[in-house]
């Protein structure tokens, strides 16, 4: 596991704050959170990556925890994000979903049917389900863990 | 009279700009409560919808509607709404002074110039298609930054003049396809089109929409939430439909 982490572990890091930043960049974020919006979508998918590293399980349920972690710990960082730079939460949030997103699972269900592989269609189309289902809820959870935090620092 | 009138007019467009920009159904109707609070209206009624958005004033025997017709994403925009409203919230900006920064808001905001755009389109094609895939040779790098650069330009440029989103996913994942496909007649080494394709479809993908479907679903919102998904089922048909055109001729 350490080796992991600092190779590939590392690696996907990297490529996780490139690509949020990025995406931030084509969502038309503001300048100033650019580089802070990097990082959070860098812990989110690091924490996704670790999860499925370590989880015993198939891959469903890896799927379906490593997302809920993960949006909560991105949902958390943006709340952080937010009231430090004192801008609304959207802003971290969207631009560091993007690796965990099922976006790539529904273009591979509808190129599945268009092609001729309707079971393959319904496997990512499950997985469609899951992952969005689970960001939803991990967001639910870390909004309900911002306000403890905002309760408790008062 | 004036004044409800310039309150409904204030609060309908500050809703409007955080709705066509990417916000939330929960955080419009919450920033519009906020600001007919401010303005002195705490019993105001806002009813927001994907497609329209309306504000009641019980005190008067008035409201006002008004549709959206476009809907995107630029957070620019959401962020500098959000700053106003803080700004009325805190008295230093007046309700006319307001509502002439929402005007200016809604026209113009700093943007990232187009080599930016395309950069950042290169950036997140090629990233993302090593920490999905991990296939990291040159001929998957290169050609993966080649179709996702083309495939997002030729949607952002078309959909500055066309009103058809969906038209415009269809040609970028078009091009795409027809750029990974020529990558394979090329018949470079160690070349995985597959892999190709999912990097540079990312900028396009509406995983964003469809997760923003089920969080407005699960906030009560049972007609924008549903809506926001058939309009994400839509992106993918048209973007899997492009790829799959091509796919055929491997």
């Amino acid at each position: 596991m350490g080796h992991w982490l600092v190779t590939t572990g590392l690696l996907q890091t990297l490529l996780a704050y490139l690509a949020t930043a990025g995406f931030g960049v084509l969502l038309n974020i503001p300048r100033r959170a650019v580089n802070l919006s990097g990082w959070v979508g860098a812990a989110g998918w690091l924490t996704y990556e670790v999860l499925f590293q370590l989880l015993p399980t198939t891959v469903d349920i890896k799927l379906a925890i490593g997302n809920l972690v993960a949006a909560v710990v991105i949902g958390v960082a943006s709340g952080l994000a937010a009231r430090y730079k004192q801008m609304p939460m959207i802003i971290f949030n969207i631009p560091s979903l993007v690796p965990l997103v099922p976006g790539g699972q529904a273009y591979r269900v509808v190129r599945n049917l268009v092609t001729g592989h309707p079971q393959l269609a319904t496997h990512y189309l499950s997985q469609v389900v899951i992952i969005a289902g689970v960001i939803a809820i991990g967001f639910l959870i870390a909004e309900f863990c911002n306000h403890l935090f905002l309760h408790f620092s008062h | 009279m004036e004044k409800t009138n310039l309150v409904m007019q204030t609060t309908l467009l500050a809703g409007a700009i955080l709705l066509e920009n990417g916000a939330e159904i929960a955080r419009v109707e919450d920033t519009m409560q906020r600001i007919t609070t401010n303005a002195g209206y705490p019993d105001a009624q806002i009813f927001v919808l994907l497609t329209g958005i309306t504000v009641a004033l019980p005190a008067v025997p008035a409201s006002q509607v008004r549709a959206i017709h476009r809907r995107g994403m630029d957070l620019e925009k959401v962020d500098q709404v959000n700053t106003l409203s803080r700004k009325f919230a805190a008295h230093t900006l007046t309700l006319s002074e307001f509502s002439a920064a929402l005007t200016r808001v809604n026209q113009a905001v700093p943007t990232f110039p187009f080599s930016w755009l395309l950069l950042a389109s290169l950036v997140v094609s090629v990233t993302l298609m090593v920490a999905f895939t991990g296939h990291a040779s040159p001929a998957n790098l290169i050609t993966c930054a080649l179709a996702g650069g083309i495939g997002f330009s030729a949607f952002d440029r078309l959909n500055h003049h066309s009103p058809l989103r969906f038209l415009s996913e269809f040609v970028g994942a078009f091009l795409i396809g027809l750029v990974t496909l020529a990558g394979h007649y090329l018949g470079l080494p160690d070349y995985h089109a597959d892999a190709i394709i999912i990097g540079a479809i990312m900028p396009l993908v509406p995983g964003v929409a469809i997760t923003n479907a089920v969080r407005d679903t699960m906030t009560g919102n049972l007609l924008s939430g549903p809506a926001r998904a058939i309009e994400a089922i839509l992106s993918a048909s048209a973007i899997g439909l492009g790829i799959a055109l091509t796919s055929f001729f491997y």
